[in-house]
């Protein structure tokens, strides 16, 4: 972690809601720019400093009471029984110049283009891994890698047609892409969900600003599924599928259903026959032609993978291979966003696009690679260290947080299985000012952009801003204590 | 007019949009009964007779098993918070409420919404929640938020095929319910130890109308004299009563004739209407003297079979042999 000085401030902060807060060293979303803060901050700011702690506290209440009312919430199982928690909702908005936006906005764009082009190809000619640009064994031996997949042409060449790219803001405010989701990206609902809330919540913070509306994510999205249709189908039946109200995300499911306005089946509303999807209605079999997936590969189809999933539709991918059916994601993309092939995605950018990356990505250093593994054991106590496989924020040592006993038990995980581990810097991740128990206090917060691929790359004006509650915490996964807030992302 | 019925409705939104509307009917109508029985339903040593409950809802076999040496008050938490009983409030609240995330995407978010903040509401309550509250107090409130969720449906629920198979089943229950009532409250009627036909004890008949929200209703008839029968053709036959037999066998005629003109479900309805042509028929064809004089509990009976075969020819006709609903298998355990 750099220690560089924050920058000082020149202009003086009115007093109210931001008065007790210490601009940390890091760099500071809305009050340590490391520079002059932009018009479409200050304007932001100066209405926030203008409220006090206990009306935002008051709030901030009324906006958690109304998420668990509306069951905006996820599910958590404890002794079989089912627990609807909200993901915890920070009323300050974390704002985006227009400037930055179309920076972040071309590197994802950037970014998809390339993912998607590498999964052709590894599922086709192998160019990338001929030429040697990327480790043949690490993509052809991925466990995500689909032997389905071998040689068969999705419409428009689209892999990836819904993504969320997870960025993060170092000391000094430049974007690094921390991780592709390029399988199921959930999180979207959050986006949208809080702006409602945030505009009914705080009126008068977000009023007559120049902010850009979110809303158009269900119809982009609608729009996308009926591009990447089946060809000749003239007038797609799209529908969303479903582990069903048991799935933690089930809210999610339910609201994008609703906002593209196409059923929310489950595995058992659908059936193969002849190999083309049906979905069971009251006036009989319904044909479907494309389907948004909220199930991970393994799940689709008892028949082709896990077969003892109840979850699929058995002769779903049968009917895929036989193109009468859109999967969206397409199957086996999980090789894309492996966090190993992160570390070669500069590379594959250059390879497939000659362009320079827009977005840079973190230093990554590959366990599998005896250089590698040297040196993340030997600088082990320096660097955040993440297990390939897991999502979430599970199984990953942060070293400068870490005790010796912890150090020394990911050496020995190392040791014995380097190749399922790669190793970063530790990011001093961007803050933002947020509501906790002792008043406005910085946390850390990264970013997710949603993006859209049908025809074009389209990315949703906006994102999941997670934010790590707990101090100090560089983990904002909701599953580990993480909240959220409001992404403003501005016109000017 | 309904609109876009063109569209085809999932199977298995349909099933859960029914029992949806089959569970707050037959909510409602528990908490009534507790809420009654508790105030005007006495037995022949003045205690309140909460047995009677028992044997409206068919549940002697588990009550039994549950509580071996019941005492008559023990239906009470039985029907507020057993966890074994299907038909308890808080079994039903879960049922209302998977059924209502099932329907989730096709419903508004505030008829949701209130659905959320009721079952969990429900879903907690426990024995210290009727100690606490009244019995009466609880059960008002319970009826009350049915009843808003009746007003939500009415309000903001899209004219869709889904609002059809909701009014279905909630038709049906009523049907259910009131055929039920009928029948095992009819001796409360009978005079004791009098000569048939003379009038009958205020306090007994009065409890029983109130049981169907039919007391207020029924003065306005002003009838003569109350005699059972005249009662029971209230219950059963009047078409204004939104509660009689006859006024939801109309209802549910209604439905299908909607399903099947507007939907182009023609061939499918055309069945399940014959079927309950014949249900109706019987009904309009006697009085409920007739009825009374050839046998009301036998005649209770038959409806009650054909009203649950209407429901599986339903059942076939629009969601043929897919895997059930969510506690169906509890609803026939039940039935």
């Amino acid at each position: 972690m750099s220690s560089a000085k924050p920058h000082s401030l020149s202009e003086t902060i009115p007093a109210g809601l931001l008065d007790g807060y210490q601009v940390p060293e890091f760099f500071c979303e809305l009050m340590n720019r490391n520079g002059p803060i932009p018009e479409a901050l200050s304007r932001v700011r100066n209405r926030l400093a203008a409220m006090d702690v206990a009306e935002l506290r008051k709030r901030t209440a009324s906006a958690e009471a109304q998420l668990y009312s509306m069951g905006i919430t996820f599910t958590v199982y404890s002794n079989r029984e089912a627990i609807d928690r909200i993901l915890p909702f920070d009323a300050i908005p974390r704002i985006i110049t227009a400037q930055e936006w179309s920076h972040i906005e071309r590197g994802v764009q950037q970014r998809i283009q390339a993912l998607n082009l590498f999964l052709h190809d590894i599922y086709h000619d192998r160019k990338i891994l001929k030429d040697g640009i990327i480790p043949a064994e690490l993509v052809l031996n991925n466990p995500n890698y689909c032997e389905a997949m071998v040689g068969f042409k999705v419409p428009g060449g689209v892999y990836v047609h819904v993504n969320g790219t997870d960025l993060i803001r170092d000391m000094d405010g430049r974007f690094l892409i921390l991780e592709d989701n390029a399988r199921t990206p959930s999180g979207v609902s959050y986006v949208i969900e809080n702006r409602h809330m945030m505009l009914r919540l705080m009126p008068d913070l977000a009023s007559g600003l120049p902010i850009r509306s979110v809303e158009e994510y269900g119809p982009r999205l609608h729009q996308t599924l009926c591009e990447v249709a089946p060809e000749g189908v003239l007038n797609p039946q799209v529908v969303l599928l479903s582990p069903g109200i048991y799935n933690s995300a089930y809210f999610e499911h339910v609201f994008l259903s609703r906002e593209m306005g196409v059923p929310l089946v489950e595995g058992r509303d659908l059936f193969v026959e002849n190999h083309r999807v049906y979905m069971r209605t009251t006036m009989g079999p319904r044909p479907v032609h494309s389907i948004y997936r909220r199930l991970n590969d393994e799940f689709l189809d008892p028949l082709a993978f896990n077969p003892d999933s109840l979850l699929g539709v058995p002769g779903l991918i049968d009917a895929y291979r036989h193109g009468n059916v859109t999967l969206a994601n397409a199957l086996g993309t999980g090789v894309a966003d492996d966090k190993a092939v992160y570390a070669y995605m500069p590379r594959i950018i250059r390879y497939y696009l000659d362009e320079d990356p827009i977005l840079d990505s973190v230093e990554t250093h590959i366990c599998a690679e005896e250089e590698g593994l040297a040196y993340t054991l030997a600088n082990l106590d320096k660097l955040v260290v993440k297990p390939v496989g897991e999502s979430g924020g599970y199984g990953l040592l942060i070293g400068p947080h870490a005790s010796e006993a912890e150090l020394d038990e990911f050496r020995q995980k190392l040791q014995q299985d380097p190749s399922n581990y790669i190793s970063q810097p530790v990011i001093g991740l961007s803050v933002t000012p947020t509501l906790c128990p002792d008043g406005v206090e910085a946390r850390h917060v990264d970013l997710r952009p949603f993006a859209l691929t049908g025809r074009s790359v389209w990315v949703l004006p906006g994102g999941l801003s997670r934010v790590a509650l707990r101090k100090g915490s560089l983990v904002v996964n909701s599953s580990q204590g993480g909240g959220s807030k409001d992404t403003w992302v501005m016109t000017s | 007019m309904m609109e876009l019925t063109h569209f085809p409705l999932l199977s298995r939104y349909a099933e859960c949009m029914m029992w949806l509307a089959r569970y707050m009917e037959r909510m409602e109508n528990l908490a009534r009964l507790l809420e009654v029985t508790e105030t005007f339903v006495r037995d022949a040593e003045g205690q309140t007779a909460w047995d009677s409950i028992v044997s409206i809802n068919s549940d002697e076999s588990l009550f039994s098993r549950l509580h071996p040496d019941a005492s008559s008050a023990d239906a009470v938490p039985f029907y507020l918070t057993e966890a074994e009983n299907p038909g308890s409030i808080r079994s039903m609240a879960h049922a209302i409420r998977e059924n209502a995330r099932a329907v989730r995407p096709l419903v508004s978010t505030e008829l949701w919404t209130h659905l959320n903040v009721f079952t969990r509401w429900l879903l907690e309550l426990d024995e210290t929640s009727v100690k606490t509250s009244s019995l009466s107090g609880l059960c008002g409130r319970i009826r009350q938020e049915c009843q808003t969720h009746y007003g939500i449906a009415e309000g903001t629920l899209y004219r869709d095929q889904a609002w059809l198979f909701y009014r279905l089943g909630k038709h049906l229950e009523r049907c259910d319910q009131i055929t039920r009532l009928v029948d095992i409250r009819y001796h409360m009627l009978l005079p004791q130890g009098e000569a048939p036909g003379s009038a009958i004890d205020i306090t007994q008949w009065t409890s029983v109308l109130r049981s169907a929200a039919a007391h207020h209703s029924f003065r306005r008839l002003r009838p003569v004299t109350v005699t059972p029968a005249n009662i029971v053709g209230f219950l059963l036959k009047n078409e204004g009563f939104p509660r009689s037999l006859s006024a939801n066998l109309r209802q549910i005629d209604d439905v299908l004739s909607l399903l099947a003109n507007h939907a182009g479900l023609y061939g499918l309805c055309a069945p399940l209407q014959e079927c309950l042509d014949e249900l109706r028929t019987t009904l309009s064809d006697q009085t409920a003297g007739d009825i009374i004089l050839r046998g009301l509990h036998d005649y209770m009976d038959w409806i009650q079979t054909r009203l649950a075969s209407t429901q599986n020819a339903i059942a076939d006709t629009f969601w043929p042999s897919i895997p059930t609903a969510i506690s169906q298998a509890t609803l026939q355990a039940q039935e």
